[in-house]
């Protein structure tokens, strides 16, 4: 038994299929959804912890792709250096969740790990360099 | 005119300047009016700490024993130009590391340098009568090279474009990540608190004006590059895109890091953030008015990034009150928004130098000359030879 911890995005047309359901009914898979959510142009994005026998896990990210949803193995952890900071807002561009956000009264960044879906986006963004992926 | 720069030195040498920031202003003028205001009121600070390409440094090493014509220069393995005399250099944020790619480069060497840590100099030459030595490998810091100032020929944009990206993939630009399908919207104004929105005609920034540069004192040396003063304006006065821009000069071996930061934009390249404040004198209601302005009353053009052309297309006006919002709505799709330049640094520093007035340790300099209003911005054509 394996355990990983995928992000799949999800295109407008396949939003509203039962896609979690064939992953525990045709590959024998163990699933708990961190998060879930849909984002404007319906673009749905699911956090997923996944268990079960390796061989399964990779048919089921296989079917998966097949059904035109992307899927990438999500980071353990983000990591920021907030003393390096300069609050320029950049990596609030990438982040859809908005786990990275500006407070509107100290023009200062917030990070809010529970909304957070692990997508690394923002690492790229971020002109300092101050934003790091931890495996 | 009700004051004069003359009267309100005399009282910033007092210590009975009254200065607030360009945000404070706006409050104030709408609780008491333009004409109390303009009476109570010295001095408006105005600040900016964005990502400016155009910004770079000129060092003079002093010379080794025995002395060196440096024909080519590298501070960390970034090339810095040398074709002004044997041992200056200018160096610019923007060229990169010859081993380090987009990830280290002459804005790094200035962040470091300012930081006081020492760099690599490493130069070559071909050797004269006067300058035997054929090449030089040491460690320089800024205190002890013989001097360094930053030199920035563009900086505090008056407004700037949105970009945003209608293509179908993500492109990695000078405005950051922009998602396809128009799936967000980057700006780079401290829009209110933004020098030259709160002085549009140029009456109190011009050449010679004393000014707050990276922590250090500064001038505005001259009109910025691509300075476009003629650039469309609202009615009242406020440029619609970008228009003009100051040239800065200050002291490197005075700044700080606090606000002068090295930036990497992923796939673009280097540049650096600088943090500039600007005094305004409040000399007449005239100033008032131009000071109390607000992000509702700032507007600028999005602009498609997605198609690569110069003169990419306009998808319409939006003001800064939109933008800070964090939504703003594009052919009747919502799109997050997200600036580039930092307005909690830009508040600092409007406070550091409403600070250092109010101390008494920063007296205001009226120009020496206005920067114009007229000049056209010309685009490069590309001609054929004759034949
Ligand atoms: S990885 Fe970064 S961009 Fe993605 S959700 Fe987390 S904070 Fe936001
Ligand atoms: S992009 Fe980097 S420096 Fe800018 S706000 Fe985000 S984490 Fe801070």
């Amino acid at each position: 038994m394996v355990r990983k911890k995928i992000v799949l995005t999800f295109p407008p047309e396949r939003v509203d299929k039962p896609i979690t359901y064939h992953l525990v009914k045709d590959f024998d898979l163990v699933i708990n959804i961190l998060r879930a959510e849909i984002h404007e142009e319906e673009v749905g994005r699911m956090v997923l912890d996944v268990e079960g026998d390796e061989e399964k896990i990779n048919q089921g990210i296989a079917y998966l792709k097949s059904q035109d949803v992307k899927v990438q193995e999500a980071a353990r952890d983000i990591t920021l250096d907030e003393a390096k900071c300069v609050d320029c807002g950049a990596c609030t561009a990438v982040c859809l969740p908005k786990a990275l956000r500006l407070n509107k009264e100290t023009w200062k960044l917030e990070f809010d790990k529970e909304k957070c879906i692990f997508c690394a986006l923002c690492v790229k963004s971020c002109p300092l360099g101050i934003i790091e992926v931890k495996f | 005119m009700l004051k004069t720069y003359q009267e309100i030195n005399e009282k910033i040498k007092k210590g009975q300047a009254v200065v607030v920031t360009a945000e404070e202003i706006i409050d104030l003028v709408a609780e008491k009016g333009t004409k109390r205001v303009a009476r109570e009121i010295d001095v408006v600070t105005t600040a900016t700490f964005g990502p400016m390409c155009s910004t770079g440094a000129f060092i003079n090493f002093g010379h080794a024993d025995p002395p060196i014509k440096m024909a080519k220069v590298w501070l960390n393995d970034v090339p810095a130009y040398t074709g002004i005399a044997a041992v200056d250099a200018y160096i610019g944020a923007t060229e990169l590391s010859e081993t380090q790619g987009l990830s280290y480069g002459g804005a790094h060497v200035i962040e470091d340098l300012i930081a006081g840590k020492p760099v690599k100099l490493k130069a070559v030459a071909y050797g004269t009568d006067c300058y035997p030595r054929k090449e030089i490998e040491t460690y320089i810091t800024k205190d002890d090279i013989n001097q360094v100032y930053l030199y920035n020929p563009r900086n505090s944009y008056q407004n700037y474009c949105v970009a945003v990206n209608s293509s179908d993939r993500t492109i990695f630009t000078y405005m950051g990540t922009l998602l396809p399908k128009i799936g967000n919207a980057t700006y780079s104004s401290a829009g209110q608190l933004s020098p030259l929105l709160n002085d549009p005609y140029y009456r109190t920034i011009g050449i010679g004006t004393r000014i707050f540069l990276a922590g250090a004192i500064g001038y505005v040396a001259w009109e910025g590059t691509q300075h476009n003063p003629i650039q469309e304006r609202a009615p009242n006065g406020i440029p619609l895109g970008s228009a003009g821009t100051l040239a800065l000069i200050g002291d490197l071996k005075q700044m700080s890091t606090n606000y002068i930061r090295a930036a990497s934009f992923y796939r673009y390249g280097t540049t650096i953030f600088v943090g500039v404040g600007i005094p305004i004198p409040i000399l007449d209601e005239e100033m008032v008015e131009f000071v109390k302005v607000n992000d509702a009353e700032i507007y600028t053009t999005i602009i498609d990034y997605g198609i690569p052309r110069r003169s990419r297309p306009m998808l319409g006006k939006v003001s800064y009150r939109e933008l800070r919002s964090g939504e703003i709505t594009i052919k009747g799709k919502n799109v997050p928004t997200a600036p580039l330049s930092s307005y909690a640094k830009a508040r600092e520093i409007a406070n550091a130098l409403k600070s250092l007035i109010q101390e008494g340790k920063f007296l205001l300099q009226e120009p020496i000359e206005r920067l114009s209003l007229e000049r056209t911005f010309k685009p490069l054509e590309i001609s054929r030879e004759e034949i």
